[in-house]
C-alpha cells in the first residue's frame, strides 16, 4: 500500500531537514513561533532521533509580537531542550521603530528583514531552514525547495536553480547562503490535520477565547498591550476570536471564530472562504508585496 | 472547501481519515506559449470553487494586458506570481498548486512554455506522474509541443492528456479537432506513452473542463477534472527491489550507529539481509528506528534509520539494498543529459555530479550524438547548447551506485553542478553502466593538453623564475608549490640543483653546456605543461636569448616570466651556499654576476624585489597573478579545443 499522505509529507520534510545537516556546515531554524514553525520544529525532533536537532533555532523578535508567543516560545526551548537564540535589531530600537509610529513596511522592514539579515551575519549560518509553505501566496508558489540567496541575501526568481527529483544542489559561493523550506508543499489544511494527528503544541492564541479588539482597517486587532493608541472614533470591545497566522500583533488580524479545539478549526476551515494570507496587513500593502520582500531577503 | 461545504462537528475525524488515503495526482500543464495553460489550471481552481474570496479581490488589483478585457478575469493571474510574469504576460517559473476532490488529491506544477525556460519545465516533470499537453486549436502542433511531449517522455511521465484548447475559437469544429489529434497520436508514438487522452476544451470558458460542454456535443468523453479524477495510476515503487540511498550515518553516542535516509523503494523488515551496494558487504537489518518508536516494516517513501547487525562501511552516497537485486556500481556509465546553462557542456570538461546523496567529480567522455527535438533523429554534435538533449558516456572519478532511470527514478537521476558557478546546469537520466572495456570512445577520444588540464581543473603554466644565484629564486618558488598543492593545484618544480643531478649531469658551465641545460629544462617544462601541470622553474637563465626560446616552446600566455630581483650586493651577503665567496675570490669559473653576465629581462610578466620582503608574501602575489589569470577569459574549460 502506498504511504497516505500526510505520512508522505513528514518523510519528505525529514529527507529536506537531514539533507541540511549533512551538506551544511552552520544551519539554522529560523522560528517564528507560528504553527508552521511549531510544525517544523516537531519534524527537526524527529528527523535526528535518537539524537537532538543537531541546530539551534533563532528567533528575529521585532518587540511587537503577542505577549502570548514570547511565553510559549520560551516554555517550548524549555521543555524541549533545544537552543534558542534570540536576535533583536538594536538600531531599530534605539531609532524607537514600531509599527504605529512608521508604518507597516518600515517596522517589518527594519525590524524583521534587516533583525534577519544582522543574525545570519552575526552567526555565520550558510542555511536557514524555515516553515513557509508554496500554498501560502503566489510567489512564494514559485518558490524552490532549497533557494539560494545572493552575499547581500536577495533573492532573484529568475536566476532560480532547476530542481529535479529530491537531487538537490546544495553548493554555495562565497558569502552566499540557502534557505530551505522542508513544507514548501504541505498545505494549511495539512498543517492543522498533522498538528491533530501529532498533538503538537501552539500558541493558545489560534484558539477562539474572549479577546480585546479594535477594528481597524476592515480587520480585527488585538490591544496586545498600552502601547497601541486607540483614536478616538475606535471603541475597545470583547470579541469571541482566533487568529489564523501569527506575526507582529499591530498587523495581525483576528477573525471571528467558536473553534477552541483543533477538530473545530479543521472544520471551521473546510467553509472558509477566504486565505490565511488575507489577516497580514505587509501582503497588501501593494501588489507584488511579497515577492519585494523576498527580494530584499524577508522570508 | 465547496466540495465538503458541511461536514457534521461528529464526523470531522472519519472526513479526515479519508481526505489522508486519498490518493495523490501529481500533474503538469504543458504546451507552447500562449495555449493556455495558466488559465487552464485557474479555470479548474475556479470552477471547482477552490479559489479563495481575497485571491478573486487580488486579481482585481493587477493592471496587466490581460486583466484589461473588460469585466472578466484574467484565471492566469491566479498562478502567474511573479512581477516579471505579471508585467510581460507569461509563466516564466513553475508554480505548484495543491487542490483536492472529493476523489482525489492533487498537486499541480505550472510549467513555462518558453523554450529559454525549458529547465523550469525540467522541474516540474521531474515528479510528475501525468502531464496535460495543451494545443492551440487554431495552431495545431508547435515546435514546443514536440519539445514538451519528448521531456515528457523522457523523464518518465507515463500518462498524456491531449488538452486541445480554444476549440471555442474554431467554432467547436470536430473536424480541427480531430486532425490535431490525428497529427499528436502519429508522432507521440515514437514516445511510448502508457495512455494519451485527447479533451477538446476551453480554459477560459470552461468547456469540458469540469463537466460536458453543450457546445461539443460530438465529444463523449469525461470532462478533464472527472478524466483526473479517475485515471488509473502505475502502481507504486513498493513492489521493487529495496533500495535505501544513505544520508546520513547518525551517531549520537557510542552505543548506537545508525543509516539515516529515506526508503526509495522496495520495503524492509527487521531481520531481512541487506547488501552495501559499493562494497558488497553482508549484512542484516537488526532495527528500524524512528521518533514513534521501532518499526518491524518500513517501505517506499518512509524516511527511517536502519540499524544494522554488523559494522560495515557504509556513509553517504552509499546505498543499502536488497541482497538478490543490486544496483549498479560504476563510474562509466550512458546517460541522456538535458543541458540549461547557457555556457555548453563541453566533453572533456569536468563537473560536480550529484546523485540524491552522492558528489563526485565526472566528465563527458563521449557525446554520442543529441536528440533533434522535431524530428526526434539523432544528430551528431561536438557539444550540447542550452535546451539541448543529448547521450553521453559520463566518467566519475569513483564509482556510484545506480539504477537504469527506466527502471527507478529515484536512483537513476542526477544533476550536473558547476564547479565554478555552482550553478544545475544540466540534469541527467541514466541509461546502463559501461565497462571499460565497452567504452572504446574512451580511447578514440583525443587525449590532447586541455582534456588532461580540464580533468585537473587547472590551467597549465609554466611559472620561469629568473635570478641571481642566491636572489631568493627557489625559496621562493617552493613556497608558492606549497600554497598552489594546498589548493589542490597540480604542480611540479624544478629547480637547477635537481635537474643537473640527474637529466643534465653530463653538463658542465661552460657557455654551450648552459644554453643546453636551458633548452632541455624548457623542453621538460612543455611535456609537463602538456601533462596539465603547472611548472615551476627554478633557474639562474642568465640569457635573453635562452629564455625568449623557452618562452617560444609554450603556448601564448602559458610562459610566465617571474624576475626575481635581488641587488647582487645582497646576494653576495645571502650567498647561502658559499659560492659568492668562491666565486669572488676566483676558484669558480663564469659564476653569473661576478665572471659571467646576467641579462635581466626586459619585459617579465612579474618583476619581484625581495629586498625587505617575506618569500611567503612573494608567493602569495604570485599566486594572486596566476588566480587573476585564470579567474579571467583563459579558464581552460572555456578554451575551444
Amino acid at each position: 500500500m502506498s504511504l497516505p499522505h500526510l505520512r508522505r509529507l513528514e518523510a519528505e520534510a525529514i529527507h529536506v531537514i537531514r539533507e541540511v545537516v549533512a551538506t551544511f556546515s552552520n544551519p539554522v531554524v529560523l522560528y517564528s513561533i507560528g504553527k508552521d514553525s511549531s510544525v517544523l520544529l516537531h519534524l527537526a525532533m524527529k528527523a535526528f532521533y535518537p539524537a537532538k536537532p543537531p541546530f539551534p533555532f533563532l528567533h528575529v523578535d521585532t518587540k511587537w509580537k503577542f505577549r502570548e508567543m514570547i511565553e510559549f516560545r520560551d516554555r517550548m526551548a524549555r521543555e524541549l531542550g533545544f537552543d534558542l537564540l534570540v536576535h533583536v535589531n538594536q538600531d531599530g530600537v534605539e531609532q524607537g521603530i514600531g509599527p504605529f509610529t512608521h508604518g507597516s513596511n518600515v517596522h517589518t522592514h527594519v525590524m524583521k528583514t534587516m533583525g534577519l539579515r544582522q543574525a545570519l551575519e552575526k552567526y555565520g549560518f550558510d542555511a536557514a531552514l524555515a516553515g513557509a509553505r508554496r500554498d501560502e501566496e503566489k510567489s512564494r508558489a514559485k518558490e524552490r525547495i532549497f533557494s539560494i540567496r545572493s552575499a547581500q541575501h536577495g533573492w532573484d526568481p529568475q536566476r532560480q536553480r532547476p530542481e529535479m527529483w529530491k537531487t538537490y544542489n546544495t553548493r554555495v559561493g562565497q558569502g552566499e547562503t540557502m534557505r530551505v523550506f522542508p513544507l514548501s508543499n504541505w498545505t494549511e489544511f495539512d498543517i492543522w490535520q498533522y498538528i491533530l494527528r501529532e498533538e503538537i503544541p501552539i500558541v493558545p492564541l489560534y484558539f477562539a477565547a474572549r479577546r480585546p479588539v479594535v477594528k481597524r482597517e476592515g480587520m480585527l486587532i488585538m490591544v496586545d498591550d498600552d502601547r497601541m493608541p486607540i483614536q478616538p472614533e475606535e471603541e475597545v470591545t470583547e470579541q469571541l476570536v482566533r487568529f489564523r497566522t501569527l506575526g507582529c500583533y499591530p498587523l495581525t488580524g483576528a477573525v471571528e471564530s467558536d473553534a477552541v479545539t483543533v477538530p473545530e478549526i479543521l472544520r471551521e476551515m473546510l467553509t472558509v472562504r477566504t486565505s490565511e494570507r488575507q489577516s497580514r496587513l505587509i501582503d497588501t500593502d501593494e501588489v507584488g508585496a511579497m515577492e519585494k520582500k523576498k527580494r530584499e531577503g524577508y522570508f | 472547501m465547496s466540495y465538503v461545504q458541511s461536514i457534521p462537528p461528529h464526523d470531522i475525524e472519519a472526513h479526515l481519515a479519508e481526505h489522508d488515503n486519498k490518493s495523490i495526482l501529481r500533474f503538469i500543464t504543458c504546451g507552447s506559449v500562449d495555449d493556455g495553460k495558466s488559465t487552464l489550471i485557474g479555470r479548474l481552481l475556479y470552477d471547482a470553487k477552490l479559489v479563495f474570496e481575497d485571491q478573486l479581490a487580488n486579481l482585481g488589483r493587477v493592471g496587466s494586458p490581460g486583466a484589461a478585457n473588460g469585466k472578466e478575469i484574467d484565471l492566469a493571474l491566479l498562478l502567474d506570481g511573479l512581477e516579471a510574469e505579471r508585467e510581460q504576460g507569461i509563466t516564466i517559473d513553475v508554480a505548484y498548486r495543491y487542490f483536492a476532490t472529493s476523489k482525489r488529491k492533487f498537486i499541480v506544477a505550472d510549467t513555462p512554455g518558453h523554450e529559454e525556460y525549458t529547465r523550469n519545465m525540467v522541474t516540474g516533470a521531474s515528479t510528475a506522474d501525468l502531464a496535460i499537453i495543451l494545443i492551440d486549436s487554431r495552431q495545431g502542433i508547435l515546435q514546443q509541443t514536440r519539445r514538451h511531449s519528448y521531456i515528457a517522455s523522457l523523464l518518465g511521465i507515463r500518462h498524456v492528456v491531449l488538452a486541445v484548447n480554444k476549440i471555442d475559437l474554431v467554432d467547436f469544429k470536430q473536424q480541427v479537432y480531430e486532425e490535431i489529434v490525428a497529427d499528436y497520436m502519429a508522432f507521440a508514438k515514437e514516445l511510448g506513452f502508457a495512455s494519451i487522452r485527447p479533451i477538446p476544451i476551453s480554459a477560459r470558458d470552461g468547456d469540458n473542463v469540469i463537466s460536458a460542454s453543450a457546445n461539443t456535443p460530438w465529444y463523449r468523453g469525461a470532462a478533464l477534472l472527472e478524466y483526473l479524477e479517475t485515471v488509473e495510476l502505475d502502481p507504486t515503487d513498493q513492489a521493487k527491489p529495496f533500495r535505501f540511498p544513505v544520508q546520513m550515518v547518525m551517531r549520537p553516542n557510542a552505543d548506537f550507529r545508525g543509516y539515516a535516509g529515506q526508503i526509495s523503494c522496495g520495503r524492509i523488515s527487521v531481520g531481512d539481509p541487506v547488501v552495501v551496494a559499493k562494497t558488497g558487504q553482508r549484512t542484516s537489518v537488526k532495527a528500524i528506528v524512528t521518533y514513534d518508536g521501532e518499526l518491524a516494516t518500513a517501505g517506499e517513501g518512509e524516511a527511517v534509520t536502519l540499524v544494522l547487525s554488523d559494522e560495515v562501511d557504509a556513509s553517504r552516497g552509499n546505498m543499502l539494498v536488497a541482497p538478490g537485486a543490486r544496483p549498479f556500481v560504476a563510474d562509466q556509465f550512458q546517460a541522456h543529459v538535458i543541458w540549461f546553462d547557457a555556457n555548453p557542456m563541453m566533453p572533456g570538461r569536468s563537473y560536480i555530479l550529484r546523485t540524491e546523496t552522492d558528489s563526485v567529480s565526472a566528465t563527458v567522455t563521449t557525446l554520442k550524438h543529441q536528440v533533434n527535438i522535431n524530428s526526434f533523429i539523432r544528430e551528431a554534435a561536438k557539444s550540447l547548447q542550452m535546451n539541448e538533449v543529448g547521450v553521453c558516456n559520463i566518467s566519475t572519478q569513483a564509482p556510484i551506485a545506480f539504477d537504469a532511470y527506466n527502471d527507478n527514478r529515484a536512483t537513476g537521476n542526477f544533476i550536473i553542478v558547476d564547479r565554478v558557478t555552482n550553478a544545475t546546469v544540466g540534469a541527467g537520466l541514466i541509461d546502463f553502466p559501461l565497462r571499460r572495456a565497452d567504452n572504446v570512445h574512451w580511447h578514440a577520444l583525443e587525449v590532447n593538453k586541455s582534456a588532461r588540464s580540464a580533468m585537473k581543473n587547472q590551467l597549465p603554466a609554466v611559472l620561469w623564475f629568473t635570478g641571481l644565484s642566491g636572489s631568493g629564486k627557489s625559496t621562493i618558488a617552493n613556497e608558492l608549490d606549497r600554497i598552489l598543492h594546498a589548493q589542490g593545484k597540480h604542480t611540479y618544480l624544478l629547480d637547477g640543483d635537481n635537474v643537473r643531478h640527474g637529466l643534465n649531469r653530463d653538463l658542465g658551465f661552460t657557455e654551450e653546456d648552459r644554453v643546453e641545460n636551458i633548452r632541455r629544462v624548457a623542453e621538460v617544462a612543455k611535456l609537463m605543461a602538456d601533462a596539465g601541470l603547472i611548472v615551476l622553474v627554478s633557474f639562474i637563465s642568465p640569457f635573453r636569448d635562452e629564455r625568449r626560446m623557452a618562452r617560444e616552446l609554450m603556448e601564448e600566455g602559458e610562459f610566465i616570466e617571474i624576475f626575481v630581483d635581488t641587488p647582487l650586493d645582497e646576494c653576495a651577503r645571502r650567498d647561502p651556499k658559499g659560492l659568492y665567496e668562491k666565486a669572488l675570490a676566483g676558484k669558480i669559473a663564469n659564476f653569473t654576476g661576478v665572471s659571467s653576465c646576467y641579462e635581466a629581462p626586459e619585459n617579465p610578466e612579474l618583476h619581484i624585489r625581495t629586498v625587505g620582503h617575506q618569500p611567503n608574501d612573494l608567493a602569495l602575489a604570485i599566486e594572486e597573478f596566476l588566480d587573476r589569470r585564470i579567474g579571467g577569459q583563459m579558464t581552460p574549460l572555456q578554451r575551444p579545443t
